[in-house]
Order: C-alpha cells, then sequence, then structure tokens
C-alpha cells in the first residue's frame, strides 16, 4: 500500500470548520443568550449581572403567558390533527387506490410552500366580508358568521387551519412510509385467522406504528414551538397580542423593543421548552426501538 | 372489501385532494380577477374577464414598505442568496458525511452527535449573538451575511443526508481504493461521487426548499435593500395605501411559491425523500 500522509489528517481539516461553526455559533452562542439573560442589557448589551432580574420580568409580563398559553392550544391541536388526518389519509390511500402517487403528490405539495404564502392565502380566505364567510352567504345561510381571525378569543384557531392545513400531508407520507413497511406476512396470517381489516389496524399495524408515532410527533412539535413565520403572516399576533407566540414574543422584545435581556431570556425559555419536549420523546422513541 | 366503503373511501380522498388545492384554486383565481370583479363575486369563481394587472403590479409596482417596485428586486435576492448558500452547504455536507463514515477517527462519532444535536435548536436562542457578529464582521443588511447564517446553520442536515447515504456504501471499496493507492480526494471524486447522484439531488432540493422559504433569518438580518422574497411578500400584504388589493396580494404570494412549487412538480420524488430522510434524523 502507498502511504497518503496526508489521508491522515485530510479528514480531519476537511471537518474542521463544520465543527467550529457549530462549537461557535450553535453552543457557544446559546451560552452567550443564556448569559445575556442574566444581565442588565436593554437597547445594547450590558454584561452587568443582574440574577434572575429578566426572568422575573418575564414572568411577570402577561404577554409572555399570552404567548405561552397560545403554543398550548395552537401546538397542541396542531399535532393532534395533523397527526390524525395523516394516519386517516394514509390508511385510506394503503388500500390499492388507484392514482396513489397523484392523490399523494396533492396532499403533500402545501409543504413546498412557505408558512408566509400559507398565511397569505389563509388570511384572505378567512377574512370576514369577502372571504369564506361571504361564500356560505351566498350558498344562502344569510346569517352566516365565520370572523374568527379578527375575533381575539378564536384568532388562534385559523393559525391552527393554516397548520393542519399545510403539515398535514407530511405527516400521510411518513405514517404511509411506516405502513409500508409493516410485514404483510403477518397481516395475511390474521386475515386467515378471520380477523377484519378495522380489527388488524387497530390491534397489529398502528401499535407497531409506535417508532412512527414518536418522530411525526417529533417534528410537528419542533415545528409547532418555532411557528413564527405563519403566524407573522396570518394575524400579525393579533388582534392585538390574541395570537402572540413566544417566537414572536422573542422578537419583539428583541429586535423592536430593544429589550434584549427579556428578549433573551424568552428564548432560553423556548430552548428548555423544545429540550423538555424532545427528550422524553427521544428517550420513549430509543427505549420502544430497543424493545423491539 | 364491498362496492359502497370503496366509493365511500374514494370520496374521502377526493374530498381531502379538493381540499388541499383548494387555496391554490382561490390564489390563482384571485389574482387574476380586477377588484370589482373580487367585491362582486364569488372567493371561488373562475374569473370572469381575466386579467394580469395584478401580476404586473406585484411584479413591479406595488409597495413593500417604503419601495414601491414590487417583488422584483426581492425575487433576485433571494435567488442571489439561495443558490450559493445552497451549493456551499450542499458541498461541505457531502465531504463531512464522506469522512464521518469512511475516515472515521476518534470522537469522529461525538463530533456526529454534537453536529446532529444542533437540528434541534430553536434558532431563536441563537439570534442576538448572530445580529452583533454579522454587524461586526460587517456582513449586515447583506446578501452574504444571509448565505452566511444559512450554510453555518444548513451544514448539520446536508451533512447528516450524505452521512446516512454514505453508510450504505461498503467499506472494502475505499479500502481496496487504498491500497491501489487512491488517496482522500481521489476515493471521493472516483467512487463516492459517481454514486452520489440522487442524495445531492434529494440534498439540494431541501436546501433550496429550507432556504427560499426561510422568514426568520431573513426578517432579522437583511436590510432594506437585501431582504429575501418571503420578508418582502409579507411586508407588501401588509403595507396598505387606501384599498386592499387582494389580488395583488394572491399574485405576489404565487411568485414567491412558484420556485419551490416548479422544484416540487418536476423533483417532487426527491423532495419527499428529502423529508422522510430529514425526518428520520437521528
Amino acid at each position: 500500500m502507498r502511504s497518503h500522509s496526508a489521508d491522515r489528517w485530510l479528514p480531519k481539516l476537511v471537518l474542521s470548520p463544520t465543527l467550529l461553526a457549530s462549537l461557535i455559533f450553535v453552543y457557544g452562542f446559546i451560552l452567550i443568550t443564556v448569559a445575556m439573560s442574566f444581565t442588565e442589557s436593554r437597547l445594547l448589551p450590558n454584561w452587568e449581572w443582574a440574577g434572575v432580574d429578566r426572568y422575573v420580568e418575564l414572568f411577570d409580563n402577561d404577554r409572555f403567558w399570552t404567548s405561552a398559553k397560545n403554543l398550548a392550544i395552537f401546538g397542541s391541536l396542531f399535532i393532534v390533527i395533523s397527526m390524525a388526518v395523516g394516519l386517516l389519509l394514509a390508511i385510506l390511500l394503503d388500500q390499492k387506490i388507484r392514482g396513489e402517487g397523484f392523490l399523494r403528490a396533492i396532499y403533500l405539495y402545501p409543504m413546498a410552500l412557505s408558512f408566509i404564502v400559507t398565511g397569505t392565502a389563509w388570511k384572505w380566505m378567512l377574512n370576514p366580508g369577502l372571504g369564506l364567510e361571504r361564500i356560505v352567504q351566498q350558498w344562502g345561510f344569510a346569517d352566516f358568521t365565520f370572523d374568527w381571525l379578527v375575533n381575539p378569543d378564536k384568532a388562534i384557531y385559523t393559525v391552527v387551519i393554516a397548520g393542519v392545513w399545510q403539515s398535514a400531508g407530511f405527516a400521510m407520507a411518513l405514517f404511509l412510509a411506516g405502513l409500508r413497511g409493516v410485514d404483510s406476512e403477518i397481516i395475511k396470517a390474521a386475515q386467515v385467522d378471520g380477523a377484519s381489516l378495522p380489527t388488524i389496524y387497530r390491534r397489529i399495524i398502528i401499535p407497531s406504528l409506535r417508532p412512527v408515532f414518536f418522530s411525526v410527533a417529533l417534528i410537528l412539535a419542533h415545528i409547532a414551538i418555532k411557528s413564527f413565520d405563519l403566524v407573522m403572516a396570518l394575524t400579525g399576533g393579533g388582534p392585538g397580542t390574541a395570537t402572540d407566540v413566544p417566537a414572536i414574543f422573542m422578537y419583539q422584545f428583541s429586535f423592536s423593543r430593544g429589550q434584549l435581556g427579556v428578549g433573551a431570556a424568552s428564548a432560553v425559555m423556548m430552548l428548555m421548552t423544545i429540550m423538555a419536549v424532545m427528550v422524553p420523546l427521544m428517550y420513549a422513541e430509543a427505549k420502544s426501538g430497543a424493545q423491539r | 372489501m364491498s362496492v359502497v366503503s370503496r366509493v365511500f373511501l374514494y370520496l374521502i380522498l377526493a374530498l381531502a385532494a379538493l381540499y388541499t388545492l383548494a387555496p391554490l384554486w382561490v390564489m390563482l383565481a384571485t389574482s387574476f380577477k380586477s377588484l370589482d370583479e373580487i367585491r362582486e363575486g364569488s372567493l371561488i369563481a373562475a374569473p370572469q374577464a381575466p386579467t394580469i394587472a395584478a401580476w404586473g403590479k406585484a411584479w413591479s409596482s406595488a409597495c413593500t414598505g417604503v419601495r414601491c417596485d414590487g417583488l422584483q428586486p426581492f425575487f433576485f435576492n433571494s435567488l442571489l442568496m439561495t443558490i450559493p448558500a445552497v451549493l456551499i452547504s450542499t458541498i461541505i455536507g457531502a465531504l463531512n458525511g464522506y469522512s464521518l463514515t469512511h475516515w472515521k477517527f476518534r470522537g469522529s462519532e461525538v463530533l456526529f452527535t454534537m453536529l446532529l444535536l444542533g437540528c434541534f435548536i430553536p434558532f431563536q436562542v441563537v439570534l442576538l449573538p448572530m445580529a452583533r457578529t454579522l454587524g461586526a464582521i460587517g456582513f449586515v443588511d447583506s446578501v452574504f451575511g444571509l448565505i452566511f447564517v444559512h450554510v453555518v446553520y444548513g451544514l448539520a442536515f446536508t451533512t447528516l443526508f450524505f452521512r446516512n447515504y454514505y453508510l450504505g456504501v461498503p467499506g472494502e471499496l475505499i479500502k481496496a481504493a487504498r491500497v491501489d493507492g487512491a488517496g482522500f480526494f481521489t476515493i471521493f471524486w472516483r467512487i463516492l461521487m459517481p454514486i452520489s447522484g440522487p442524495i445531492f439531488v434529494v440534498c439540494v432540493i431541501w436546501q433550496f426548499t429550507q432556504i427560499w422559504n426561510d422568514f426568520l433569518f431573513g426578517v432579522v438580518f437583511a436590510g432594506s435593500d437585501s431582504q429575501p422574497v418571503t420578508v418582502a411578500l409579507n411586508n407588501l400584504v401588509r403595507t396598505s395605501t387606501g384599498v386592499k388589493e387582494y389580488n395583488v396580494d394572491m399574485a405576489a404570494a404565487i411568485i414567491a411559491a412558484l420556485p419551490t412549487l416548479f422544484v416540487y412538480i418536476v423533483a417532487g420524488k426527491y423532495f419527499v425523500r428529502g423529508l422522510t430522510a430529514g425526518a428520520v434524523k437521528g
């Protein structure tokens, strides 16, 4: 073997920019943000130690709690409905459907769009006056009203509607891939034993999709917690602050209101939330993987 | 399965397809209507007197904040930002994936796990230091800053794509090549590259969609002249001077969506593969 002495360090050299970028721009920056959340930073970074003052400020802020509550409502509905619709569509598509590829392509195209485009489209369709409300009125239901977009108590649900529209197809694609991976011998054996199709799905196929459920939930939770563009385009956080989510709170306090310390504290809370959701899910996924 | 339940099955699937397509139809129909027709007609009706006036305005004269020259300049900003960012992050990802699978060294697995965790962070937690850093190196308000940011935070994904793909390449192949005297780059170029076509397509499409559709980095790091098209679209919709022109909004939304929709239509298969590969990260 001719020896290439360069081969001993080339791989490390190739990886070093990425390693450096990760150490500085991911891990280093997280540390800086955490540090900043314990300082007197307002309009400009000010490294004077402030203890937990910024967190006290954050937790005393009604807007922060509104945004947390909205995230809880949006996140749970978005995840549950997207998964339910996705799973249903995947099971239906799995019945040897003619034109399956075509249908799949239709269900999935919203994933190619920016959330800003989705938000813009739904903002138009849901607007009271010229949108869906008027169609239903034109159909003869003159008293029909649908003003969720401008109703502070209901506006967060319009975000769910648009979010599910965009992401249900994605859940479908993942579930379908999972369904295709289920051992067909087991299903045949169950059919021979006289089990009906719904029973086979309920007792055999869906339980075997456990890992897929975890990963779909993981990704959807991730999309939900990071949700920023969709809300910005659809409601802009309004009416008032009715649809604020933590990502918008963080953006506004950091970049419009000159409250860097509070912004950093809210970003840290977002990181903690993601970790609180991800770690148990990943642990459960690893555990269910080990059992199989 | 009985005929009745089969019909029912197709009915549900068809309704779901209609529901998914409806917003696209409404956007298209609205964009070709005049404002009068929008006010008098129905949301879902086809345009009676189709006009491309709204498209012209959205492209070249609609106001996006203070500027009033449509989406055009921002569309090119997006291209200028997306193309280099996609290429750079993909090439580095390919070399990273190759190094991590066939040139393992002590600590390379730890390194990979470390990179992977970076996929999960909410970007809000790096925005503030990054804004300061871009300011310090003079990248703020320029398209270079956005290219830089997208490369840095895209590397974890591109590396993951290529690592998972190259895991499937037998190590014996690389060993044999080394015995024959081939070095690190020769092996990559002669053995890995010729079989990497599909994963390059998957990775490029994934990165293109992510970067083109990004809003957060664009709105935080871009100046008024280097904004990507997503930010400009949002500004266009929010800028209201008197009458709200829904037809212009919709034309603008479609313009902003066209590149990724086009990619989806011509290479949908690879798009799905990227989504599912990105999904099983870790």
